[in-house]
């Protein structure tokens, strides 16, 4: 059954990747969606019985990947209730994106290929959160970058995308190469990359130094910071966020999969997994917090003044991922996974009921090109609703329980940063309401400005107006703007995340967080003996439970007086703050610091070495050189031909008088 | 003055020099260049007919006769040419005629 899980969407994408063209679209988004609803049923099963049952946690073999000196690395499945968590989070999303694309991308001619892409995706994550050992998991951690790097450049005739799509590839290689480094020198200091191994070592490794850079360093706490520095590039943090925005350029099915809810939360699965070796390190887990608050409260301050649904949506994301981070931080990291968990609903619902609004406004994104559409498109409009209850944590949602734990966790965490992460997330948790109410007002209330400048709304925009004409010709004529309710196709995956996002938190809450933890959990996760932060975030002062519900109400009360009842406001506001409202504009200014930084001087490397060096020097000394000399040897030999009977009979004489001459003065014997 | 073998080779050289020279200093008209040619193969043949008398051998004159043929038409087909190259270009002069000129 395992098996089946994993390896159907391979199966699909192979099918849907080879004889996608022949068979055409409709027979590829059949088999690709069946296949993965099968694997997501079989998840639930697997969860039911791993996780809610007994079944024993197992990690089957299936092959020998490479055996190399003392080094062995297999194939296996690794099936605990982590993993059973990750399969269903992973799988049902993903299944319910399969069935939602059949309707988004209807219009696009390539969607064998979409399809192919996103069972290939799926199938590299499934490799990730089965992996036995840190070799596999980098192999599924690569596998889904490549994934990510194909969907976000699936509209490759746009330049945004590709360029998106490179920056999202580059950024990640940076967290790679800490991850690599991290693999390495675990395997330097324990002879194995199989997890089993690696925990078992890990305690004896908490005191060893390593000498590096001419400091000694605590082993374990290098390792870790290697291995969070990969985590951060997958999953978006501080310092390497920058590619998760511009990755909306992607068709936004695959940005409510992958760049919500399953690829950018495997940097917390991967620290929740490798818990045995962060518990060892309070020091790394004092940085994780650290990152995951700074990300927390500086994604939500972007996120407030974004005009692009997605990109709003996005910084969410970011801030959320920041938030399971700060539960790592803390110790908690059952804590960290059941926000993933109930994130991936809320999240994935978000980006597909942004995706309907998408598809209802003819692909406009700008929330200042859209209003009054509650009445228009209802359906989408109470999926977003809910789906914004449950991120801002109104009470039984999914959000209140996850989050708000968080917010404890951070309280009555051990750590030097402690109380700066709590500062952080509760002020985050405002913005989060903040921004998330401010999007649904935008989108859904007050005027309709799509309707005055409908016609512009379509050139003003290029290439967003360039793919929208690609693919969608036909139906989507000039005519005046029209918002639609989308077909049921892509409705049907809302209302399923919907029910997640409501009940996911108060059903699963006992399971993951309470009193049945330890029998859920089993030995999936590891609890250093000093861990006391699950039973004080239940003696955490009265305020410090309720205060997230508070920033919350305040997060609404603001966006209802700013975008309902005095709509002059922000306008006011941004205008006597215009630095700081620049300043949150332009993301902080990353993009154009990362530019001076790191990509002009790289630009300016290249093309120091293609010009100078290849150019000049090697092709200048070589092949060209050579060739270029010949050239002139041989225009110099061609002028003595000069086609006159005379000058080659003279010729000829000159010679014959010349071998006559060497004749006769005895050059033969 | 006795006529002997040298004054026959002196007459040779003359000739054969006159040629080469007609060849390469001319620089006006490709009939004359034939001309030369002829000049040089019949100083050939006095060299051949020289020698022949000299050592009392008849081969050499016989060859004489036959370059003579030989010599007769190669001037006819070289003529020839030179009517049709007249006609195609115009002109046989020699400073026109440079095709091959690299």
């Amino acid at each position: 059954m395992y098996t089946a899980i994993v390896f159907l969407p391979l199966a699909g994408f192979l099918i849907a990747g080879i004889f996608g063209r022949q068979m055409g679209p409709r027979p590829a988004e059949v088999i690709t969606t069946t296949f993965l609803m099968i694997s997501a049923l079989l998840s639930w099963v697997a969860f039911a019985q791993v996780g809610l049952g007994s079944a024993p946690a197992t990690a089957p073999v299936l092959a020998n990947w490479i055996t190399s000196g003392t080094m062995k690395i297999d194939w296996a499945l690794r099936i605990d209730t982590l993993t059973v968590v990750m399969l269903v989070v992973i799988n049902t999303v993903s299944a319910l994106v399969h069935l939602y694309s059949v309707g988004y991308m209807h219009e696009d001619p390539h969607r064998q290929r979409f399809f192919a892409y996103l069972s290939l995706f799926t199938f590299a994550m499934l490799m990730l959160v089965t992996a036995d050992n840190l070799v596999q998991m980098f192999f599924g951690w690569e596998g889904v970058g490549l994934a990510s790097y194909l969907l976000i450049g699936f509209w490759y005739e746009k330049p945004s995308a590709n360029a998106a799509a490179i920056k999202a590839f580059v950024v990640n290689r940076v967290g790679d190469f800490g991850f690599a480094l991290g693999i390495f020198m675990l395997f330097a200091l324990t002879g194995s990359v199989s997890l089993d191994h690696i925990f078992a070592a890990a305690p004896g490794l908490a005191e060893k130094t390593v000498h590096v850079f001419g400091m000694d360093v605590n082993a374990m706490t290098m390792i870790c910071l290697l291995l969070f520095m990969g985590a951060m590039g997958k999953s978006a943090q501080f310092l390497l966020h920058t590619w998760l925005p511009d990755a909306m350029e992607g068709p936004t099915p695959v940005s409510a999969l992958i760049h919500a809810a399953t690829m950018v939360t495997a940097g917390v699965f991967m620290v929740s997994r490798l818990s045995p070796l962060f518990e060892t390190s309070p020091d790394a887990l004092n940085i994780v917090i650290i990152f995951g608050a700074t990300t927390a409260f500086f994604a939500a301050t972007v996120g407030l003044v974004q005009n692009d649904i997605k990109r709003v949506i996005a910084y969410s994301t970011c801030s959320q991922l920041g938030y399971m981070f700060v539960a790592c931080g803390a110790g908690a990291y059952n804590l960290a996974v059941f926000h993933l968990f109930t994130h991936a609903f809320f999240k994935a619902l978000l980006f597909l009921g942004a995706g309907s609004v998408i598809h209802a406004m003819h692909h406009e994104q700008d929330m200042r090109r859209m209003g009054g559409l509650a009445k228009h498109i209802p359906i989408t409009f109470w999926m977003m609703t809910i789906g914004t209850f449950a991120l801002t944590g109104l009470p039984l949602t999914a959000g209140f329980f996850s989050k708000d734990a968080i917010i404890e966790a951070a309280f009555v965490a051990h750590r030097p940063a402690a109380l700066y992460a709590f500062v952080m997330v509760v002020i985050a948790a405002g913005l989060t309401s903040f921004y998330s109410w401010r999007l649904v007002f935008l989108t859904f209330f007050g005027k309709e400005r799509w309707a005055e400048d409908a016609h512009d709304a379509h050139g003003h925009d290029d290439h967003v107006h360039a793919v929208a004409d690609d693919h969608a010709h036909d139906d989507h004529g000039h005519h005046k703007l029209e918002p639609h309710e989308s077909p049921n196709v892509m409705l049907i995956p809302l209302y399923v995340l919907a029910l997640g996002a409501l009940f996911a938190g108060l059903l699963f809450k006992d399971y993951f967080i309470g009193d049945k933890m330890s029998a859920f959990w089993k030995q999936a996760l590891f609890f250093g003996k000093d861990n006391k932060v699950l039973e004080e975030m239940h003696h955490v002062p009265a305020f410090v439970a309720l205060v997230a519900t508070y920033m919350m109400l305040i997060g609404l009360a603001v966006a209802v007086w700013f975008y309902i009842f005095s709509p002059d406001t922000p306008r006011k506001l941004a205008e006597q703050h215009r630095p700081l409202y620049l300043f949150f504009l332009n993301k902080w200014y990353f993009d154009e610091l990362y530019d001076l930084i790191f990509v002009r001087p790289a630009f300016w490397l290249g093309r120091l070495f293609w010009k100078g060096g290849d150019g000049r020097i090697i092709d200048g000394l070589g092949p060209n050189g050579i060739s270029a000399r010949i050239d002139d040897l041989a225009g110099r030999v061609v002028k003595l031909q000069t086609g006159y009977i005379y000058h080659y009979a003279f010729a000829m004489m000159i010679g014959l008088a010349a071998i006559i001459t060497w004749f006769m003065l005895g050059g033969v014997h | 003055m006795d006529i002997g073998l040298t004054h026959y080779l002196i007459v040779a050289a003359i000739l054969f020099t006159t040629g080469v020279a007609g060849i390469i200093i001319n620089h006006k008209n490709i009939i004359v260049i034939l001309m030369s040619v002829e000049i040089i193969l019949l100083a050939v043949n006095i060299n051949m007919v020289a020698f022949s008398v000299y050592l009392g051998d008849l081969t050499g004159q016989v060859f004489s006769l036959l370059i003579l043929t030989v010599a007769a038409a190669e001037a006819a087909i070289g003529l020839a040419i030179l009517v049709t190259y007249f006609r195609n270009r115009g002109s046989i002069d020699v400073d026109d005629i440079n095709t091959m000129k690299g």
